[in-house]
């Protein structure tokens, strides 16, 4: 078992073994999930703090029950409401909550970076929950294993994500992750929402939808902010789900158990048929939302372990 | 009469490419002789130079001091103290201050606060337009009688073309200089990194490269309507060169500079967001970089200039997004160009064309040069001294240099500004 990372800043700086960890033990927490009583004491005696400068209620939730389920003492702070609106800066807010010495801190935050910057500044484990257009790492995690529980491995797939890749953090980290366990990953999507510079990603892009997905074992969905719709990135909303929105038609084309995935909340009707959302032979997105409790599990308690032995050392060499 | 006499110096003579062992003459904060042999008169003080290079002393064009407004970052004393370490003789300085000196009075006051604080020169620059925002022009006739020697909106790009158009042709009837910031500013807005995988990876807004050729395309049509004298202040992508170079053989009035940042980084510098590295317009990729020194090489590209952009701790210690831009480099400057000197890719004089004379010759300054009759304004250096950059060594007041901690050579051991020493390594002071 290897997982030598102090923050979990995204998917990026993880190796393909740390991956493996993660998920190995989110399997564990799955079990645990599914039995009466869901208790752990991992992060006993510890204190997680979320902090969303962004909002989110379906993360937030799982990252709080999440800890909640291994003993940690969670406080969840709203942070559009208080300090930012009072001009302070987010590392004046870092170091504000250093000094309550938080062991685990869970941010979002609207800046790609801002949550790097923040983990350079307090002494605690930092978990990205979203920063920007940049990374969602335990999103990437928790439909790796999603996808490993229902295809029985997680490399050698073909895997096609789908809609606004441009402004995704979900599709980045999906990306990477996939990529380093040796996927097939194919992006689908309007050239107006795809990111510069995506030829020298590794994947395979297409502007037409029912190509991209001929053979593909795995369709992930993304969803479309309803600030794009208005004519600035496409036509119309209609027109979208003309052309990229997942009905029965197009899953055809797909491999015949082809899975559907989308992080959700989901636009019934503009990137994917009501339907087929809730077709429990082929979407697997009440599976994500299971998954996503016992990845955080995970998450956490690896940054705890990495956490307590380093306060140790620091302990004897003091 | 006061003489002093630089012996023992490699001579970098910008003018005819040279470098060779020899000495020069100064003579009441004139250059009255300089080559191997100089005959030398009685009772002259004499600066042996232990055969390190003495050249002319840079002329920073696009030096921003932030007087009036934002002391705080820099002011003329500081940004003089930092010149004269870095063996910047002459600085340019921008209006983009808060205000922005777009009047006569304001430049006046400039003009006046320099003189008192600064230890090298300052010419200031005033804008082109009223506050910087591109509806009226400034009194351009004025600004030039207080001393103006040339007009700019620095960053902010003059959206209305027609407006552009009869500020163009209204200076060109006084002969006034015009430096213009190539970008399409719609195509460029909220960007933070030039587009590409980097900034894809990173999740940052970025423009594409080719906003700094549309942007120059349009200038160019402009200076052919008007028959301006236009300076480009930033070139920095292969894309916004040949229209340089046709606009250059087409005979039109212009040239362009580039900043000493974008010849010696790259996009890929930012890293895990290092808000340092965030200048305007963004670093570029490799591929741009070498195109620019490529173009500064073969004279494409006249201008060298460093930038100097101070910002303080507060605002950029900011998610990258939200950080401003600009890096302090007038003490960079001529360390960081040597770097294209070791590399092989320019050579001395070379370097000390594109640092003082093309932009003393654009302005129309005798300094920038070795000749005789031009002022003494020199700089001796030590090319190959090694050292560690220290960001809280420099003595700009601002510190944000992208240089921090980088390995560096070349070290200034003496400036001197019409012929009175400003600088000296050995006792740090002016």
């Amino acid at each position: 078992m290897s997982f030598n990372q102090k923050h979990l800043l995204g998917i990026e700086p993880l190796a393909p073994s740390e991956i493996t960890t993660v998920l190995d033990l989110a399997e564990q927490y799955v079990d645990l999930n599914r039995r009466d009583v869901k208790h752990a004491d991992a992060l006993a005696g510890l204190t997680q703090i979320n902090m969303f400068f962004e909002n989110s209620t379906r993360t937030q939730a799982s990252f709080e029950l999440a800890g909640k389920r291994l003993g940690a003492d969670v406080m969840n702070m709203s942070m559009q409401a208080s300090s930012i609106k009072k001009g302070e800066t987010l590392i004046d807010t870092a170091m504000t909550l250093n000094a309550m010495h938080p062991d685990l801190l869970v941010v979002r935050h609207p800046h790609s970076g801002a949550v790097d910057l923040l983990s350079q500044k307090v002494n605690c484990a930092v978990l990205n929950a979203g920063d920007g257009k940049h990374e969602h790492p335990t999103q990437a995690l928790l439909d790796a294993l999603t996808i490993r529980r229902a295809k029985g491995r997680l490399h050698r797939l073909n895997i096609a994500i789908c809609g606004d890749i441009a402004h995704s953090r979900v599709a980045r980290s999906n990306i990477l992750l996939l990529g380093k366990m040796e996927n097939r990953v194919r992006l689908i999507g309007p050239p107006t929402l795809m990111p510069a510079g995506i030829a020298k990603f590794g994947v395979e892009v297409y502007e037409d939808m029912r190509e991209g997905l001929q053979d593909v074992d795995v369709v992930m969905m993304l969803r479309l902010q309803r600030e794009r719709m208005d004519g600035g990135f496409i036509p119309s909303e209609r027109e979208y789900y003309h052309r990229y929105g997942l009905d029965a038609a197009k899953l055809s084309i797909a491999k015949d158990d082809a899975i559907v995935m989308h992080p959700g909340p989901m636009n019934r009707g503009v990137e994917i048929d009501g339907t087929l959302a809730d077709d429990i032979n082929r979407s697997v997105i009440q599976d994500q939302v299971e998954m996503g409790v016992a990845v955080r599990m995970a998450a956490m308690d690896l940054l705890a372990r990495n956490l307590r032995t380093a306060r140790t050392e620091q302990g004897v060499m003091a | 009469m006061t003489a002093t006499l630089f012996t023992n110096a490699t001579l970098i003579d910008p003018e005819d490419g040279s470098a060779t062992l020899g000495s020069l003459l100064v003579k009441d904060g004139v250059i009255v002789a300089h080559g191997p042999e100089v005959a030398v008169p009685k009772g002259v003080h004499v600066v042996e130079c232990g055969g390190h290079c003495l050249a002319p002393g840079i002329v920073d064009l696009g030096v921003k001091v932030c007087e009036p407004g934002e002391r705080h970052k820099e002011s003329f004393k500081t940004a003089g103290l930092a010149a004269a370490a870095g063996g910047v003789t002459t600085m340019i300085t921008r209006p983009d201050t808060a205000p922005a000196i777009d009047s006569p009075e304001t430049l006046e006051f400039v003009t006046r606060r320099a003189n008192e604080a600064a230890p090298v020169r300052v010419l200031p620059m005033a804008a082109l337009t009223k506050g910087r925002d591109g509806r009226e022009m400034t009194e351009i006739g004025f600004l030039m009688d207080a001393g103006a020697v040339a007009f700019t909106d620095c960053d902010h790009v003059l959206t209305d073309t027609k407006v552009m158009q009869r500020a163009l042709t209204y200076a060109r009837s006084l002969g006034a200089l015009v430096i213009t910031h190539p970008q399409e500013p719609t195509l460029s807005k909220g960007a933070a990194v030039t587009s590409g995988k980097f900034a894809s990876l990173r999740g940052l807004p970025g423009v594409s490269p080719m906003a700094e050729r549309m942007g120059i395309d349009r200038d160019i049509a402009l200076t052919e309507m008007t028959g301006a004298r236009v300076h480009f202040d930033q070139i920095t992508t292969a894309r916004a060169l040949p229209a340089l170079e046709r606009a250059k053989r087409n005979g039109l009035d212009v040239t362009a500079g580039t900043s000493i940042h974008h010849l010696t980084l790259n996009e890929l510098d930012v890293a895990d967001y290092r808000t340092f590295f965030k200048v305007k317009p963004p670093l570029r990729s490799e591929d741009d970089r070498m195109a620019t020194l490529d173009a500064l090489r073969h004279g494409l590209i006249d201008v060298l200039c460093s930038m100097h952009t101070p910002q303080d701790e507060e605002s950029k210690r900011l998610p990258y997004e939200e950080a401003a831009s600009g890096a302090v480099a007038l003490q960079t400057l001529l360390p960081a160009a040597l770097r294209l000197h070791h590399s092989g890719d320019l050579t001395l004089p070379q370097l000390f064309r594109a640092m003082a004379l093309n932009p003393a010759d654009r302005l129309g300054l005798p300094q920038g040069r070795l000749s005789e009759g031009a002022p003494a304004d020199l700089v001796l250096f030590d090319p190959n001294a090694p050292f560690v950059m220290d960001r809280f060594s420099l003595l700009s007041k601002s510190k944000n240099t992208p240089f921090d901690g980088a390995r560096m050579q070349g070290r200034v051991l003496g400036t001197w500004v019409g012929g009175a020493r400003v600088f000296d390594s050995a006792t740090k002071v002016a």
